[in-house]
């Protein structure tokens, strides 16, 4: 049994878990953002990453988490019947009510001797999820839970969050440790109730504070999250090979990165948002998936999400043996982001749905 | 639209769920519990790989009822890697991009939606495989 201590806010399960399995999935459309500033400034307004991702018509956070789970199960082999949660973090559930986790569950064989729910805490309810099933699973209540973050994230037509707000995400597999492909040594998570981005019920997209969104929010929880973790754990920076952070656009996870102490080399490889644009659900764990496609076994990964409202998970892992052998058996994180279409403004306001007929 | 009927389609329509025959090993999609080969029962489930490849195809421009939405969108015959021919939309395509042959592999997508405030159908389409697009 672990001692709890009060003062350094370590989250660590009795039993030692990691995960299991990992999947991404990320559609196959990109709007480039030189395209939404040919839109709405003309095309002379700056731009915070190269382009988006966006989901096709016939897709949601049902169907791509179904992919992205599906590829988890594929490196994990284990019978889906074995599965004890199935969670699903995002905003941007297709149902305001009847559960998005439920249709996974189903879709991957996991029903019925399962539970099932859906997350919500802006762009950190999939690292919600992933922790309440290191618990789920830290306790023995279950040997597997899969947790879900994706989103197909919503952006108001002209604002600064179109050019960045995306589709895409990962699903990732906690089991006992000495099955897993990265231990998970601990976590750790910090919120405050800061009103930096917000979508009231009913509205379709959402609102935010502008330049508050930075200092008093992301880098207040990111940093305070990702300090708390490595001081609980008596680690610094250059005891970890890779670090991911949320990324809403590529200057903030950079400046973040930089502040902690973490060099390019560390955060390039996780940092997606210049391609994909923010995933917001999924946008940490997606990071997370492109390291685990190229890390090697010993190798420790920082992981920190962040979410509005507001609020980090931190997570400290490293890499195993295991995860050599069974990266390879689905597509990788870069092979979807490789598969691209472009689209213009045009089919982008159609696939998103943004014609009122 | 009928809540029940797509209810009990869930397991084919996900995950691709059909028959093996237990006398001749035929499988069988849709499940039908008479083995086409040799009409001997065939109830045992069995979840295809959904790998398959383009029969023939077509275009449809003039979508029925409750598939506007998509118009236009690709339906195919898909010849699966263990022997049935299924007839399902092609997704995460172009008209131009599709070929007799061509190896494509099945996801979960939404079929249709119900208005504004109805359910929302998900089931098979084919892609083109994106294993095969990587390891080029």
């Amino acid at each position: 049994m672990n001692a709890y201590n009060p003062t350094n806010g370590l989250m660590k399960p009795d039993r030692p878990v990691g995960i299991a399995g990992y999947g991404a999935y990320v559609p196959r459309y990109r709007i480039p953002a030189a395209e939404i500033s040919r839109m709405w400034t003309g095309g002379t307004g700056g731009v915070p990453i190269k382009e988006k991702a966006v989901n096709g018509l016939d897709e949601d956070v049902a169907t791509m988490s179904i992919e992205a789970a599906r590829n988890a199960m594929i490196r994990a082999q284990i019978n889906p019947q074995e599965i004890r949660a199935v969670w699903v973090g995002s905003e941007s559930h297709p149902y305001a009510v009847k559960p998005t986790s439920t249709i996974v569950a189903e879709a991957i064989g996991a029903v019925p001797n399962t539970q099932a729910a859906d997350w919500e805490f802006a762009c950190k309810a999939g690292t919600e999820a992933m922790q309440a099933a290191i618990a789920f699973v830290g306790s023995g209540m279950a040997r597997y839970a899969l947790s879900i973050g994706m989103d197909t994230a919503q952006g108001r037509p002209g604002d600064a969050l179109e050019y960045t707000a995306a589709a895409g995400g990962a699903a990732v597999l906690i089991g006992p440790a000495d099955e897993s492909l990265a231990l998970i040594e601990g976590s750790y998570s910090f919120v405050t109730d800061t009103p930096d981005f917000w979508r009231r019920a009913h509205a379709d997209y959402p609102s935010h504070g502008d330049r508050f969104t930075g200092e008093p929010a992301y880098f207040k929880h990111v940093l305070g999250a990702a300090e708390a973790l490595m001081t609980a754990v008596n680690r610094t920076p250059a005891d970890y090979r890779w670090a991911v952070f949320h990324q809403p656009n590529a200057k903030f996870p950079e400046r973040a990165a930089q502040a902690l102490g973490f060099a390019p080399e560390q955060f390039k490889t996780g940092l997606l948002s210049p391609r994909i644009g923010n995933t917001y659900s999924g946008s940490t764990m997606i990071g997370l998936t492109a390291i685990l496609d190229v890390a090697e076994p010993g190798d420790r990964i920082l992981m920190v999400s962040y979410g509005s409202g507001a609020g980090s998970d931190a997570f400290d892992l490293q890499v195993t043996e295991r995860l050599l052998e069974a990266r390879g058996r689905a597509i990788s994180t870069e092979g979807y982001i490789a598969r691209r279409t472009e689209i213009d403004y045009a089919t982008y306001t159609r696939y998103r749905d943004k014609l009122k007929m | 639209m009928e809540v029940s009927r797509h209810w009990r389609l869930q397991a084919q329509r996900y995950q691709l769920v059909g028959e093996t025959c237990d006398s001749c090993g035929v499988k069988l999609f849709p499940p039908r519990d008479v083995c086409l080969e040799c009409e001997a029962p065939a109830q045992e489930l069995y979840t295809f790989t959904g790998l398959g490849e383009i029969y023939s195809y077509t275009t449809i421009y003039d979508a029925p009822a409750g598939f506007e939405h998509n118009a236009p969108y690709m339906v195919a015959l898909i010849k699966l890697e263990e022997g049935p021919l299924v007839t399902a939309q092609l997704t995460d395509m172009d008209p131009s991009e599709a070929q007799i042959g061509m190896p494509v592999e099945m996801v979960t997508r939404k079929l249709r939606t119900d208005g504004e405030e109805g359910m929302i159908v998900y089931g098979y389409k084919f892609r083109p495989a994106v294993k095969e697009l990587t390891a080029v």
